[in-house]
């Protein structure tokens, strides 16, 4: 009878009126209302009923039913639109419904977790909230085997909730394994298995500190990885199985697994396979493809496998051919629409790049693939940087080989669509083109005139120039260094005077191992016919003796980088003119006096033996003056002793040089 | 599901001598190896004299002088039996021991595949028409062809090279070393009504050994895991057959299948609710379902007798005119009389309550459904039941009636300070509890409703209440309060009547113990009985010649009767190689013949709908396994009948 007065007054008011008797039922009937309607819980969201909400379920005065009546309309609000969670997140009821779960009551307990599960499975989900305080974690780890509830709710609040590394460094060290791993069991309910997975992959990747604690867990005697390989058993479901099968990747990545293990080669690696098969759904297509390009991607044997792996190209070509780009996103629940057509694209140029980055028979079976450079232009050419990137990527891998470069490449220009994307703002994007660029300035291709001409040597500069991006300044010393390999003067010429004395110095100076190797050879390159090192030494020769100082008296850099700088030594010591601003350069000589005495490093010692023999070379005006030097510090004599070495190259050289010093 | 007692069940078909300790055997289950064996080893008859075997004829090496260097070289050996149809996928794997002397670079020159018989042994296996092969010096797959296409990798010694069939989409994979190199053949030929595809392997160098794993060891490649997905993919085809169903007549079939299926078993009561629901029509009165019902009870009870009188009775000139059925139901008496279940050879105690319980209140018996599904269920499947027996289901076989009124005698019996009442009634009891939902609502609402003084009554007797609010529930649940009620006794006027018929009951049940508990006696150990058993048997004998006069011979009468004497030809019966008759499951067949010519009488099916379209579904899988149709395999009725 209640109910028809109930019906004059709406039950909103009566919760947000002090008539505490009437709370409860007024709250029953506002969770019925609202179940299934997005309109009603909207309109619940509107009258405000959240703090009050919220408020009783703080008060430990109010009555356990009322509040777990409570937290039951809150996850029942949270089942609407993202913007209801939005309110929900917005009215504070996350650290709420997260004190809720100490709760004694389970149902109760339930109840927050269900609401919690929802506004964590949402997009954007305030994931910091559940580290903010550090007993939640380790309160959620305990609670998780209660119920089927629990279970589910927890499992897909922490597989939503690890999104870097500190997370999955917390995660595992609370014990979130040995909670979890119960959960991948037979008897488990499919709907909890799942975020289960989702929980261990997310885990999982890239970090090889976590991937080593999964590999090593252990439930009732079985490994966790077996357990999670036997969710991808063909009878499963496509979804499981793609969801296991991305767990032993990731353990697999992160060194945990090795490649040769059964479970990789023989299961993962198939499962992946089967995934890109017309078969499967669109989104798991690309998932397949995706997933495979990083399980193989280090791997040259797994590379080899997935050539030849239940016909995987074929399969994988045919994404290039998909026309109908919209369609809805089965994967997520707000409907979005995804390019399909770009999604494929980019799975299948990643996934060919994987495969046929180091086996040259892989590379032409990808290479005639119909219609497969031509998707790669076109790829190139597309509006989406995803797709941009993947296609470059695709024609990267396709870059290591010579054959290619000198056939198809050229007959399709590739390197039109390349200098195109050279102009681009992305970094990815740049990075992945000034790589592919790079091969493509080799020596023998033929591609390398067409660059230069559309200005290789300005984009390339540019990237030097890239501060706080290495990898940019890397490919472009690179590039540079490709491009003045056997070059004609003008070229050279022509990137001395775009880099400037200032760049490379800097260049030169640089800590990091790997562009300072690519400068040295850049410089190399650069200084290797005489009248051309005696035009850049002309000019730049300060800067570059003073570099090359500095190089040869640090510490810090390895033997390599010393002997590569010894050589451009050697290489600077055959210009004519140039060969004098080395012999008077007090430093950089009794730096090159030290490494002929370096008894333990025989390549510094051949390095500065090459070096002291172009002293030597030539006969003509300044002969007398060079030998005089030498002998004044003290290299006749060095030689002489290293008539004695052991090393059969070290002594070729100094008695080679020995023989070519005039007696007095 | 189906009482069975005619039709084979496809467990015939896949249970067929399966033996634990062969790998094939489990690999392929649905293969009946009496009608196709399975490949086993290479044929020393069916190869080129090229060939030579060895390790049981599992290991092939190459014998010929090998020095032409072109095709007049190769060689071929087939398995010795084709691969049957009925193992929906097929799988075997070859290794390479030796790729041979002049192996192309470090490849060798052989061939794995497939040939029908008939095809040139002097070929490599995919040269010639009807033979398909992987070649490991090139990895090209030839289909009936020479040239090869470009398949796969090229292998070599230590290679494991797997093989494998597909049925079901007539369609071939090769593996190397575990890895599925995707499908080689599509379209094989699989030729109606017989197997014809036969493993085969193709060497053409000198040294070049292989050897073939059938499967008696473990494969490399994981083909269990490949069948699975089939098993799955097959299921799924049938569950989402699409039936188009705008006018509902699917859904009208499938309820008259139901209703048609509960009629004919006699579920009264049910079939009765069920067809209002669905507005089914129910083709014959309820009277007469209720006659058979009562019929059917006594068979299954094992009192011939008075299910003879009763039909007698009821279809007068029934059995007149079925001479055969009275024969075969006789002789069942007769063995009823050795077990000492048959009313004539038991004493009028447990006569007169057993006979009042099943042909006693109308409301009882439409509440309890018949026997007979359950017994069949508890004697074939093991855990599974019929839509509304499942609560009600006995452990223990040939206790007589499990209907819902007869526990509660139980209940209110076990009580009985005096009662000897088994461990087996209490775990029967726990059992009942066990099922019911011990909604609390539900028992307040069923104890609200009846009266105070029954109920006060029961807890003088000291009976656990709770089995009497379950009882409730359960007929809540089956949506029969009223007769529940009646039954549980909570309405009987006069109390102790219902004590007393609880106790005959029980003693009843008690000898039924006996029968199947050790100390068994012929008769019930009772002299007279056997007196008149032997009496019977003498008519017995006497109307068998008659039929066989009138009727000439009949092999099923004359093994009928038979069967039933030579009971008597061992001194325990029970534990006699005829003893088996004395099971009670023995009798649904016979209650099964009954009930169809009662039906077929009355001018109705003699069989279920439902029970003809599983025998159709068994059959038409046979067929299949005839027809090459791979499909077979993975799709067993059984799986749907539980």
């Amino acid at each position: 009878m209640k109910m028809m007065e109930c019906d004059e007054e709406s039950p909103f008011d009566i919760i947000l009126s002090p008539e505490q008797d009437r709370w409860l039922q007024a709250t029953t009937q506002v969770k019925r209302l609202v179940i299934g309607s997005n309109r009603q819980k909207a309109d619940a969201v509107q009258h405000g009923i959240l703090p009050r909400l919220l408020e009783w379920l703080i008060d430990e005065s109010v009555p356990q039913e009322l509040r777990t009546e409570a937290a039951v309309v809150l996850g029942s609000l949270a089942w609407g639109t993202e913007e209801n969670i939005q309110h929900l997140v917005n009215a504070g009821a996350v650290p709420v419904l997260l004190r809720g779960l100490s709760n004694t009551s389970l149902a109760h307990v339930e109840a927050c977790l269900r609401c919690l599960r929802t506004v964590f499975m949402a997009p954007n989900p305030p994931v910091n909230l559940i580290y903010q305080d550090a007993t939640i974690i380790p309160h959620l780890l305990n609670i998780i085997s209660r119920t089927a509830q629990t279970k589910e709710a927890i499992a897909n609040i922490l597989a939503n909730c690890c999104t870097c590394l500190e997370h999955q460094n917390t995660l595992c060290k609370t014990g979130a394994i040995s909670a979890l791993a119960p959960l991948l069991t037979d008897g488990t309910l499919y709907k909890i298995q799942m975020p289960v997975l989702k929980c261990f992959a997310a885990m999982c990747y890239q970090n090889p500190d976590v991937c080593a604690a999964v590999a090593s867990a252990t439930f009732n005697g079985v490994s966790v990885p077996q357990l999670i390989g036997k969710l991808q058993c063909r009878d499963k479901t496509s979804e499981m199985q793609m969801a296991s099968a991305k767990c032993l990747t990731f353990l697999h990545r992160g060194g945990a697994i090795s490649a040769k293990d059964r479970i990789i080669v023989l299961e993962t690696l198939p499962t992946l396979v089967r995934m890109c098969k017309k078969d499967r759904t669109l989104d798991e297509n690309v998932e397949g493809a995706e997933t495979l390009s990083y399980l193989i991607q280090e791997d040259q044997e797994l590379q080899k496998i997935t050539s030849v792996c239940d016909h995987s190209m074929k399969a994988l070509a045919e994404y290039l051919t998909y026309t109908d780009i919209q369609q809805l996103d089965s994967r997520q629940t707000q409907k979005k629409a995804v390019n399909w057509g770009n999604a494929l694209r980019t799975a299948a140029f990643q996934a060919f790049a994987a495969i046929g980055a180091n086996d040259e028979e892989i590379r032409k079976k990808i290479i005639a693939i119909d219609n497969l450079i031509e998707s790669v232009v076109a790829g190139m050419n597309s509006d989406d940087l995803k797709v941009q990137v993947a296609a470059c990527r695709c024609l990267h891998s396709l870059s290591r080989s010579v054959q290619q470069i000198r056939t198809t490449f050229q007959d399709h220009a590739v390197w039109k669509p390349l200098v195109k994307l050279m102009q681009s703002h992305s970094d990815d994007v740049l990075k992945i083109a000034s790589s592919t660029m790079c091969n493509l300035l080799l020596d023998f291709s033929p591609s390398k005139e067409d660059i230069l001409e559309c200005g290789a040597i300005d984009i390339l500069t540019k990237l030097c120039a890239k501060e706080d991006e290495p990898p940019l300044r890397l490919n472009g010393v690179w590039g540079l260094m490709n491009l003045a390999f056997n070059s004609e003067q003008k070229v050279k010429m022509e990137i001395v005077e775009k880099l400037g004395s200032e760049l490379l110095f800097v260049l030169l100076s640089e800590r990091d191992p790997e562009i300072l190797m690519r400068t040295l050879g850049l410089l190399r390159n650069l200084l290797s016919k005489k009248q051309h090192i005696d035009n850049i030494m002309m000019t730049h020769g300060t800067q570059v003796l003073q570099a090359i100082k500095c190089i040869l008296e640090a510490d810090y850099h390895s033997a390599d980088i010393k002997e590569q700088t010894l050589c451009v030594v050697a290489n600077i010591a055959d210009g004519p003119q140039a060969r004098m601003s080395i012999l008077r350069n007090d430093g950089v000589m009794k730096q090159m006096i030290a490494c002929m005495q370096a008894y333990g490093q025989s390549n510094l010692q051949i390095a500065s033996l090459y070096g002291i023999l172009n002293f030597i070379n030539g006969e003509d005006a300044d002969s007398f003056e060079r030998f005089r030097i030498l002998r004044e510090k003290g290299v006749y004599n060095l030689l002489q002793k290293l008539m004695h070495s052991k090393n059969p190259h070290v002594y070729e050289r100094a008695k080679h040089a020995l023989n070519q010093f005039p007696s007095t | 599901m189906a009482t069975g007692t005619t039709s084979p069940s496809t467990e015939t078909l896949n249970s067929n001598s399966l033996d634990p300790s062969d790998p094939l055997k489990q690999l392929y289950p649905a293969v009946n190896e009496d009608d196709t064996p399975l490949p086993r080893s290479w044929s020393p008859k069916d190869k080129f004299n090229f060939i030579g075997l060895s390790l049981n004829n599992l290991r092939v090496h190459y014998k010929g002088v090998g020095k032409s260097h072109n095709h007049k070289d190769a060689a071929s050996v087939r398995a010795t039996h084709p691969i049957p149809a009925a193992c929906g996928i097929y799988y075997f794997e070859v290794r390479i021991i030796s790729k041979g002397r002049d192996g192309y670079f470090r490849h060798s020159y052989m061939g794995i595949g497939l040939s029908t018989q008939g095809v040139n042994m002097n070929k490599l296996p995919g040269w010639d028409k009807y033979s398909y092969g992987y070649h490991g010096d090139d990895g090209n797959a030839f289909c009936s062809s020479n040239p090869g296409i470009p398949y796969g990798p090229t292998f070599t010694t230590g290679d494991v090279i797997g093989c494998c069939v597909n049925l079901i989409d007539n369609t071939c994979f090769y593996t190397k070393n575990g890895i599925n190199l995707g499908i080689a053949f599509s379209d094989l030929p699989v030729s109606v009504m017989r197997p014809n595809l036969y493993p085969t392997v193709g060497l053409q160098t000198p040294g070049e050994v292989v050897e073939a794993n059938f499967g008696q060891t473990p494969f490399v490649f994981n083909i269990e895991e490949y069948m699975k997905e089939w098993h799955m993919k097959t299921r799924m085809t049938i569950e989402r057959f699409p039936v188009s169903d705008r006018r509902g007549e699917w859904q009208q079939a499938l309820q008259r299948m139901v209703s048609t299926y509960l009629i004919h078993h006699g579920y009264c009561s049910t079939a009765e609710a069920f067809c209002k629901a669905t507005t089914q029509p129910i083709d014959e009165d309820i009277t007469s379902i209720k006659h058979r019902q009562r019929i059917q009870k006594l068979v299954l009870a094992g009192r011939m007798g008075e299910a003879i009188e009763l039909t007698q009775q009821l279809y007068p000139g029934l059995l007149e005119r079925n001479p055969n059925l009275l024969f075969m139901l006789k002789c069942r008496q007769f063995v009823e009389m050795v077990n000492g279940s048959d009313s004539e050879v038991r004493g009028p105690n447990s006569r007169s309550p057993r006979s009042q319980h099943s042909s006693g209140g109308t409301g009882s018996s439409r509440s309890s459904p018949n026997l007979s599904p359950a017994h069949n269920l508890s004697a074939n499947a093991s855990s599974s039941a019929g839509p509304h027996i499942l609560h009600y289901q006995s452990q223990r076989p040939g206790s007589g009636s499990n209907s819902p009124n007869r526990a509660g005698g139980k209940h209110s019996r076990s009580s009985t300070p005096t009662s000897s009442s088994s461990s087996s009634h209490h775990s029967q009891q726990q059992h009942l509890s066990d099922n019911m939902h011990s909604n609390e609502d539900v028992k307040n609402a069923a104890n609200a409703g009846s009266p105070q003084s029954s109920s006060d009554r029961y807890a003088m007797n000291g009976s656990g209440s709770v089995y009497i609010e379950g009882e409730e529930n359960m007929d809540l649940s089956d949506g029969a309060v009223e007769d529940g009620l009646v039954t549980n006794g909570n309405y009987n006027p006069p109390p102790p009547c219902m004590n007393g018929n609880s106790h005959n009951l029980e003693a009843g049940d008690a000898e039924d113990m006996d029968v199947e508990g050790s100390g068994k006696q012929l008769c019930g150990g009772n002299r007279t009985a056997i007196e008149k058993m032997l009496q019977y048997g003498r008519e017995l004998q006497s109307m068998s010649q008659h039929l066989r006069r009138q009727f000439g011979h009949s092999d099923t009468n004359k093994k009928a009767i038979q069967d039933a004497f030579s009971l008597l030809a061992y001194p325990d019966p029970w534990n006699s190689p005829v003893g088996f008759q004395l099971q009670s499951v023995q009798r649904e067949p016979v209650c099964a013949a009954l009930n169809s010519a009662i039906l077929e009488s009355q001018g109705l099916p003699k069989q279920p709908p439902l029970k003809l379209a599983i025998a159709q579904a068994t059959q038409c899988m046979k067929l299949m396994a005839k027809s090459g149709i791979g499909a077979c395999a993975f799709a067993s009725v059984a799986d749907y009948l539980h």
